[in-house]
């Protein structure tokens, strides 16, 4: 934003911003009512933004531990349902964590992985069809995998008959599942930082004798590093709140993860467990809230040209 | 943003050829890739599947030329990426495409022949003088026992051992057996050996259930032992009819089974697959059943993705314009604290608005004394849905739009204000049209993803409240949950006509796309 503030923007957004305010005398009053109608408005958003998360923060040290007695503060504070969710033996949380982690770290690297080889190939090399091949890419990424997702389901459960390790119910085959677009998902956000990298490096690279593996691994990578980080975690978020395929795939309790291991929490009683599922269910967004308020301008500038380009 | 700085300039020093450890690794991973793939062929060739076997070579032979020559430099950037595209992307469109003309589901899950096979087997009788055998059910290793292919483990009066499966007998190697000290089979090298509760779970299947012989098959008689007997009801090809040999009814083809030719009775319950055309098309629209429900839902559907993202950009939008100001303090901590709706996973969002709904422990209801039954009314569930994706969309919006308007140069709006033009006048004429070309392509995105917002849906209401004694189609159902009941929510899944859903979609989203990418000029871009 410049320093300069056009008084019309200002008014135009009281305009906007609360409608019975009148017009009359803004202009001469401005710098005395100053912001504080902007601060009363803002906070009333944070009310609404915010108390569903109080509820959740207070209900999961809520000791009584039941929806009925969860409110915006805990009527008996206390971790007791951090201490149900950690010792239920038939709801065994850290095996629905671990689960997570590995199919979301897994599921991430490989992500950039191929992501970024398919950018080098096409940003970097001069090859017939690359065009066709992009827009192979855009109009094949048009289709989300979970549209098929009856088709996958018989297909593994076929799979899992002849390979079973990467059957239903394992972790190998829902993180393949999960690679199926992960070539094309990101290749425009991808492509789009590649093509600033100077095509000069390369040039001067392959001059010193170096080949078309040793370029992009030691030096494109290395120059592309920030949207490789962008990426991954733009993966592993997205995967972290996966739901559809993974409960299709994972029904026996010990593969789970937490997005299905919570959702049968709360399933299997709405009131009882709730303190439990609540209790679960903030672990579970404390690692993806931190990444987002930590990168809050990656993650979303990730996001907008994502969707753009 | 890359500048040449004196680290790189020194990254840019490259001995001549690869070093040794480099090309040891590249190797190591061909000969695993293709020793991973040929074991891969292997077990296909012994389940008989040649077709895979064939683009398994293929998919190896492909291996070799583009990593183990110097040619085809692009595909070694893109072949495993295009391999997993193939198989996980494409491959089930159009699996998905090609079930949507046939009735595969529920009772439909076969082939005639196999269909047939069962009906045979399962009619098998015990006649007198029939052999007896031990019997132990297993199922393969590593399968569920819930759900895991039935095998019985058959010990004969003399001794030898066969595993019958739905494929007929097949002999055991004895040493590999483990029996108990009454002859019974406890262990099987391949196999897991069912426990009493777990044959009792699955006892109505098991009276089916029959491994197929020449002239009629093997089946269960109490939990430790089987007979061979003969078939009652046997196939006659010439006149494509099944007849019951002991009560003379004769059954004959009709929608992929055997119904009876009199008309007096039930048909046979196994039935087949069968290319049924634009059968499943047609249903949805003109079976009287599913008609009214089917238009609602697609009715439905388009509202949702509309006011999802109309209310969330407007939110979004005023917060922007309301936060959007210098002389404001704390302006990081409202983002960081606005955004935070968005950063939780949203499957926690769904399922935690869900209680908040709850009628009788609710914290909706309790805050402000009401006593709703939110999730139990179609109208009222509805907004509750729409709520609850205001709040989990409008940081979003409001993100995207901070940053758009802090890039509509201010000597726009100077002009604005200098021409006379009402503050109102300035937001609607000059900052919202500058603002809409911005996000424009990401409302589309978005309508495009809550057009599909399966989770949402899915864990808030469930596609409910079933009204007016509907159980396939509720209230709030997408077109993505309602496909999802029918293909695997329910207990009879009826894959087909969840396929002709997704095609649906498919088309619907095609156009959504279209019109997208028509708006962004990325096509133009490709270069």
């Amino acid at each position: 934003m410049t320093d300069f503030q056009p008084s019309a923007m200002l008014q135009a957004e009281t305009k906007i911003g609360s409608g019975h305010q009148s017009k009359g005398g803004l202009l001469r009053s401005q710098y005395n009512t100053g912001v504080w109608w902007r601060h009363l408005l803002a906070l009333l958003a944070l009310a609404f933004a915010l108390f569903p998360i109080v509820f959740i923060v207070s209900s999961a040290f809520n000791n009584a531990g039941t929806l009925s007695t969860s409110g915006l503060l805990p009527s008996a504070p206390g971790v007791r349902n951090f201490e149900k969710l950690f010792n239920d033996p038939i709801r065994p949380f850290w095996t629905w964590m671990r689960n997570s982690i590995l199919i979301c770290g897994l599921g991430s690297i490989f992500t950039v992985l191929l992501g970024a080889a398919a950018a080098y190939a096409f940003s970097r090399l001069r090859w017939q069809g690359r065009r066709v091949g992009l827009l192979a890419i855009l109009l094949i990424q048009m289709f989300p995998a979970i549209l098929g997702f009856a088709a996958i389901y018989l297909t593994f459960a076929k799979v899992g008959e002849l390979f079973p390790g990467v059957g239903l119910n394992t972790l190998g085959g829902l993180i393949l599942v999960y690679l199926g677009g992960a070539m094309g998902a990101n290749i425009w956000l991808l492509k789009g930082y590649f093509d600033t990298v100077p095509k000069e490096l390369d040039e001067a690279a392959k001059v010193d004798g170096a080949s078309h593996a040793r370029i992009f691994f030691t030096l494109t990578l290395r120059l592309v590093a920030p949207i490789l980080a962008t990426v991954g975690m733009l993966a592993f978020v997205g995967l972290w709140g996966e739901f559809l395929l993974a409960s299709i795939f994972l029904t026996n309790v010990d593969s789970q993860t937490l997005a299905v291991g919570l959702w049968q929490t709360r399933n299997a009683d709405q009131d009882r467990l709730f303190g439990q599922f609540v209790a679960g269910a903030l672990i579970a967004s404390v690692p993806v809230v931190l990444l987002y308020l930590a990168l809050q301008r990656q993650l979303i500038g990730g996001l907008t040209q994502g969707s753009v380009k | 943003m890359v500048t040449e700085s004196p680290e790189t300039e020194q990254q840019l020093k490259f001995e001549r050829g690869e070093p040794w450890w480099a090309k040891s690794l590249k190797w190591g991973l061909i000969l695993l890739s293709i020793t991973i793939l040929f074991y891969a062929a292997t077990v296909l060739a012994e389940a008989g599947h040649w077709l895979f076997v064939v683009i398994t070579a293929f998919v190896a032979m492909g291996v070799l030329i583009v990593y183990a020559t110097r040619r085809c430099v692009p595909f070694k950037y893109l072949y495993p990426g295009i391999l997993l595209t193939l198989a996980l992307q494409i491959w089930p469109i159009v699996y998905t495409v090609g079930m949507s003309f046939t009735n595969y589901g529920y009772g439909h899950l076969v082939s005639k022949e196999e269909a047939i096979q069962a009906i045979e087997a399962s009619s098998v009788r015990q006649v007198e003088g029939s052999q007896r055998y031990g019997l132990a059910v297993a199922i393969p290793e590593g399968q569920d026992p819930a759900t895991g292919e039935i095998v019985f483990l058959l010990t004969s009066p003399d001794g030898s051992i066969n595993a019958g499966s739905l494929d007929g007998l097949e002999p055991v190697d004895p040493e590999s057996v483990q029996t108990s000290e009454r002859g019974r089979i406890t262990e099987a090298d391949g196999y897991t050996v069912l426990t009493g509760s777990q044959v009792n779970a699955r006892s109505v299947e098991l009276s089916e259930f029959a491994v197929p012989t020449e002239s009629g098959g093997i089946k269960m008689i109490g939990l430790s032992e089987a007979f061979i007997g003969e078939a009652t009801r046997v196939y006659d090809a010439s006149s494509d009819t099944i007849q019951d040999k002991v009560t003379g009814q004769v059954f004959v083809v009709k929608d992929a089974r055997f119904v009876p030719r009199d008309g007096v009775g039930s048909g046979l319950p196994q039935g087949w697959v069968e290319n049924v055309g634009f059968d499943n098309y047609t249903r949805a629209l003109t079976d009287p059943q599913l008609r009214t429900g089917f238009v609602n839902v697609i009715v439905w559907n388009f509202v949702f993705a509309f006011l999802s993202v109309i209310t969330t950009f407007l939110l979004g939008m005023f917060l922007a314009l309301l936060l959007n100001d210098p002389r404001l303090k704390g302006k990081a901590v409202y983002r960081s604290l606005l955004i935070l709706p968005y950063a939780l996973p949203g499957y926690i969002t769904a399922l935690v608005w869900g209680s908040m709904y709850n009628r009788d422990f609710g914290l909706i209801n309790e805050l402000f004394h009401l006593n709703i039954n939110w999730l139990g009314d179609g109208t009222l569930a509805k907004i509750a849905i729409l709520i609850t994706n205001l709040w989990l969309g409008f940081p979003y919006m409001f993100i995207v739009c901070t940053g758009a308007l802090q890039a509509i140069p201010s000597d726009v709006r100077e002009a604005a204000a200098i021409d006379g033009a009402s503050a109102f006048r300035t937001v609607r004429s000059i900052i919202m049209p500058l603002l809409l070309v911005a996000v424009g392509p990401l409302l589309i995105a978005s309508f495009a993803f809550n057009f599909n917002n399966f989770g949402l849906i899915f864990l808030l209401t469930g596609g409910g409240p079933f009204e007016g004694g509907q159980s396939m189609i509720g209230s709030t159902d997408l077109l993505i949950t309602m496909a999802y009941r029918l293909a695997i929510g329910g207990t009879t899944p009826n894959f087909g006509f969840a396929g002709a859903i997704s095609v649906f979609i498919f088309i619907i989203v095609a156009v959504i796309s279209y019109l997208g990418f028509r708006q962004t000029s990325a096509l133009e871009d490709v270069n």
